[in-house]
């Protein structure tokens, strides 16, 4: 049985498989909308995350099967002391595949080894959340037209950034891909995704600015800057303005440029960009359900 | 070499890093059995400078030395049977370690569910580097 803990999980061969499924399922959703006729998924999350437990269950929905679950863990077993293991072994009698979110990193790797049914990590701590990742792949594959040969500038908060670490890990597996690294100094990605970078001989550059690289951009994926991430106020407000994206700052980039954010956003992109067609976080968001809906056709082990 | 009783088998436990002879006296669970063991602390060593060496008297199947490759590999393991060193043997490191060390992320599952193992995986042969199965939080070796 196959279970998903992180984006490495799958080959890039097997990724392929997978991201030419969810891309059969944008084209032609009617032939998948009973493929999990009669299937339930249980959405176990331990603290919530709306947005993630959505998709989810609108993937199943998509697929004409069911969904069952907790969004939060005072209103499950755990809140009266029961071990990740036991849950998921009751949960595995209710249903035929678990997506859990958990605060505890490894918490899903737990569920895995003793569950009957297959486990997806929907997000433990700092640690995963390999179903964004897939996300954030699928969207630049579909958009971009395939996964090698482009720049892609990583903006924001590149230090803490979960999201932002999985997806370069999972961009090594390609091929020409050239990363900007656009943060300021207290954000810097850390040394040991450099040293990534460098064994795997990517080229990369990292800038304090964004107007500095936005012109050369195929690909740019904003994160959050949160106010207490910086030492000072001072520090903040000089520096803030140049992560946010403006109207002005996408004047400058290239016409086929494409804007990717994992979101929820705050500020960082001004909602005056929502319009320009070269906004993609949206669209982002629903490939996040085609190839939540390709997941679990997988793991399933279903066809199409 | 200091003599201390003849060992008729068992192992003798050579070139441990001064000072860390007890510490692997536990890790072995030495403490839990009721063989002979003497603890050698300091002794004058031309390539260390000063070694600790632990003898035990003991079933040479009885003891799983795997973990002395985790702890350190450059530890001489000498097999004694009969009164004579017969084999000395070569510490590799080992590809996981259960219940050896803990985890120290306190936002590991480990940190809640007290009945886990706690299991770490070599990741990084060249490097040494041990990280926790569930986590992937690096081991600190040395306490
Ligand atoms: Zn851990």
């Amino acid at each position: 049985m196959r279970h998903l803990m992180s984006p490495l999980d799958f080959t890039v061969k097997e990724l392929d498989t997978l991201f030419n499924l969810a891309s059969d399922i944008e084209k032609h959703p009617g032939k998948y909308a009973h493929v999990c006729d009669g299937k339930k998924l249980a959405t176990c999350f331990y603290e919530p995350s709306t947005r993630t437990r959505l998709s989810f269950e609108a993937a199943m929905l998509n697929l004409g099967g069911s969904v069952l679950g907790f969004s939060e863990a005072s209103s499950s077993s755990a809140a009266k002391g029961e071990s990740v293991s036991d849950t998921i072994r009751v949960i595995s009698c209710y249903a035929d595949i678990c997506a859990i979110r958990h605060p505890k990193e490894g918490a899903p790797m737990v569920a895995a080894s003793k569950s009957l049914i297959p486990v997806i990590n929907a997000g433990d701590g700092g640690h995963q959340h390999p179903t964004q990742t897939l996300t954030d792949l699928l969207t630049i594959r579909s958009l971009h037209g395939n996964l090698n040969g482009f720049t892609i500038g990583l903006c924001g908060d590149l230090k803490f950034g979960r999201t932002v670490h999985s997806l370069i890990r999972a961009l090594l597996r390609y091929n020409n891909i050239h990363f900007v690294f656009i943060s300021p100094e207290e954000l810097r990605i850390p040394d040991y995704i450099i040293d990534e970078l460098n064994e795997q001989n990517a080229t990369y550059e990292e800038v304090i600015k964004l107007d500095d690289v936005i012109g050369k951009l195929d690909i740019l994926y904003m994160t959050r800057v949160q106010r207490e991430r910086f030492f000072n106020e001072e520090d903040y407000v000089r520096l803030k303005d140049f992560y946010i994206l403006t109207k002005e700052k996408m004047d400058m980039a290239k016409k086929s440029c494409i804007v990717l954010h994992p979101l929820p956003r705050v500020n960082e992109i001004s909602v005056e960009v929502d319009d320009d067609p070269r906004a993609c976080y949206f669209k982002q968001a629903q490939y996040g359900v085609y190839v939540r809906m390709a997941l679990i056709m997988t793991l399933l082990g279903l066809e199409g | 070499m200091l003599n201390i009783g003849q060992i008729e088998e068992g192992f003798v436990l050579d070139h441990i890093r001064a000072g860390e002879s007890l510490d692997i006296y536990y890790k072995l669970g030495l403490d839990k059995i009721d063989n002979t063991v003497a603890i050698i602390k300091n002794v004058r060593s031309d390539k260390m400078g000063k070694k600790d060496i632990l003898k035990v008297e003991c079933d040479v199947e009885m003891l799983d030395l795997e973990v002395l490759g985790f702890i350190d590999h450059n530890i001489t393991v000498n097999v004694v049977k009969g009164g004579k060193i017969v084999e000395k043997k070569r510490l590799t490191l080992p590809k996981e370690i259960v219940n050896v060390i803990k985890c120290k992320n306190p936002r590991c599952i480990t940190s809640i569910e007290q009945e886990l193992p706690h299991i770490f995986v070599l990741t990084d042969p060249k490097h040494e580097v041990y990280r926790c199965k569930y986590c992937e939080e690096k081991a600190v070796k040395r306490i």
